[in-house]
């Protein structure tokens, strides 16, 4: 008993210092930003493969998603005479939730994965060293550009993978489900508050910050060889999924809870 | 100056600096010899501050290398690593020129192309090369780059970890030459790692064997052949007989 007591005790520590190191960092992140100098070839194209590059894979996430929540939302509310409320099921449904959980989803296993990959590289290929000799600082160089990137580009994709979304439910509900595009559409605009919106967006920032921020510093924190890289990029997208969950929980108790 | 006092480093139960004390005069090559994974590389970076020692003191020029303004230490430095540690996101221009890029020169692209190429030159290399990418480059090659942006900035102190290992004896001569010239004309502090023993000849002033963890053996590099050691007299001869063993 004391053995298991003093084992997840252990654990519990591990975990509370792994949170306190993210935090230290993700501190020191944004201590940077502040201070110059600022790189801004690295931030526009930080901005580019961030943001306008995971375009494609977050409108098709969206977009079958909305399809699908219209076909569930709809057998599910038929058998109460509900049909009537899928739109505003969807368009609450999808800006709220799903919008904001998905895209975070897609951009951990993108552009995590990427930014833990090619930083994990540099390091045991001691570029991140070379970067330090040539007086440039790794944290100015390599991690403020990526994470200012997902702090600013992510909720932008949010708000895309939101609209795409409710189209791609409205497709679905007007092509095979007989629904009226006009009315389809009214009822979707109408039933959304500014709460929700800014909620979905406020979502994606937090979620990019988080997943940019987790493949720096898993990336930075690399083993040596093959091996390193691969469990760094591993651990990253790992990590920035729970966190991205987590925060997502956290966030729509703040913002619906009342 | 660089000097190194009672400098001790591990890593875990791997001790791998033992006391080590060195004193490199300022506008003097010194070349650092010894076994494979001796701890070479470590030295190296120990003084440029990419790692912290656990006992001892680094002084460059009489400052601890671990107080004062970081940016204006490295400004003065200049370090080729043993794996050449490329930017693979940039084309070997950039790669060159990339303190002279993002540095407080702040030179504008075509004059910071131009310091490059002229750099490239340097080290065997022909304005081709310039665009192409370190991972279209063969090892050598990537080597010669990686020299080139070590000395891109004309830097006071230079750490060459093994800037000859994988070149031709033609190139091993262009670069021994080089970096001759380097300490001769511009009066710079080099510290060169090498295995290559015609290298030393060439381009040491001073030769530091590194064994166990501490010099074993200090001295101008005309006493070489006579140094009365056992381990430089083995490193010389190659044999596998000796105080160095040949498995570590
Ligand atoms: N970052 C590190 N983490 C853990 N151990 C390290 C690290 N860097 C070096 N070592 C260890 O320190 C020892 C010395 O390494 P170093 O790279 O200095 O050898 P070297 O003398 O340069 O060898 P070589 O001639 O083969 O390049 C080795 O045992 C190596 O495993
Ligand atoms: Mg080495």
């Amino acid at each position: 008993m004391e053995h298991v007591l003093g084992s997840i005790g252990q654990q519990v520590l591990r975990a509370l210092a792994a949170v306190g190191r993210v935090t230290m960092y993700a501190f020191l992140v944004f201590a940077h930003v502040l201070r110059p100098p600022f790189y801004l070839r690295e931030f526009k194209n930080a901005l580019f493969q961030v943001g306008w590059l995971s375009l494609p894979v977050v409108g098709l996430t969206a977009i079958f998603t909305g399809g699908a929540l219209v076909l569930q939302i709809y057998a599910g509310g038929a058998r109460f005479n509900a049909e009537a409320v899928v739109p505003q099921i969807v368009a609450i449904g999808m800006v709220r939730e799903l919008g904001p959980v998905l895209v975070g989803l897609m951009i951990a296993a993108r552009v995590t994965s990427s930014i833990a990959a090619e930083i994990a590289t540099m390091k045991v290929t001691e570029q991140i060293d070379a970067l330090i000799t040539l007086s440039t600082h790794p944290f100015k160089y390599l991690f403020v550009p990526r994470v200012l990137a997902g702090l600013i580009t992510v909720p932008l994709l949010v708000g895309v993978g939101d609209i795409i979304g409710i189209f791609g439910g409205h497709l679905v509900a007007t092509q095979s489900l007989g629904f009226n595009s006009v009315t389809y559409l009214q009822s979707s605009y109408n039933i959304l508050e500014t709460r929700d919106v800014v909620s979905s967006l406020v979502k994606g920032c937090v979620f990019g910050g988080i997943a940019t921020l987790m493949g720096c510093y898993y990336g930075q924190n690399s083993g040596r060889g093959a091996q390193g890289v691969g469990r760094a990029t591993k651990g990253s997208v790992e990590a920035a999924a729970v966190l991205i969950l987590g925060a997502n929980f956290v966030l729509t108790s703040l913002f619906f809870s009342v | 100056m660089i000097e190194l006092e009672q400098v001790y480093k591990a890593f875990g139960n791997n001790r791998v600096l033992r006391g080590m004390t060195l004193r490199v005069p300022k506008g003097t090559s010194t070349v650092i010899i010894g076994g494979s994974g001796t701890g070479k590389s470590v030295v190296l970076k120990c003084i440029i501050g990419l790692l912290a020692v656990d006992h001892g003191r680094i002084t460059v020029d009489g400052s601890d290398v671990t107080v004062g303004d970081r940016d204006a230490f490295l400004a003065r430095f200049g370090m080729l690593f043993q794996g050449g540690a490329l930017f693979d996101s940039m084309p070997v221009w950039q790669n060159v020129a990339f303190r002279l890029l993002l540095g407080s020169q702040k030179l504008s692209q075509a004059d910071a192309r131009e310091v490059a190429i002229e750099k490239l030159r340097r080290v065997g290399l022909t304005p081709d090369v310039a665009h192409k990418f370190p991972a279209e480059l063969s090892g050598g090659m990537q080597k010669r780059v990686g020299l080139a942006r070590t000395i891109a900035a004309d830097p006071e102190i230079i750490f060459f970890d093994e800037p000859t290992t994988g070149l031709d004896p033609i190139m091993a001569g262009v670069i021994n030459d080089l970096i001759r010239e380097i300490v001769v004309e511009i009066g710079a502090t080099a510290m060169t790692i090498t295995h290559d023993m015609s290298s030393v000849r060439a381009i040491a002033d001073t030769v530091a064997m590194l064994h166990n963890g501490v010099v074993q053996w200090t001295g101008p590099v005309q006493d070489l052949n006579n140094s009365g050691d056992p381990c430089v007299e083995q490193f010389i001869s190659g044999s596998v007989d000796g105080p160095i063993e040949a498995i570590r």
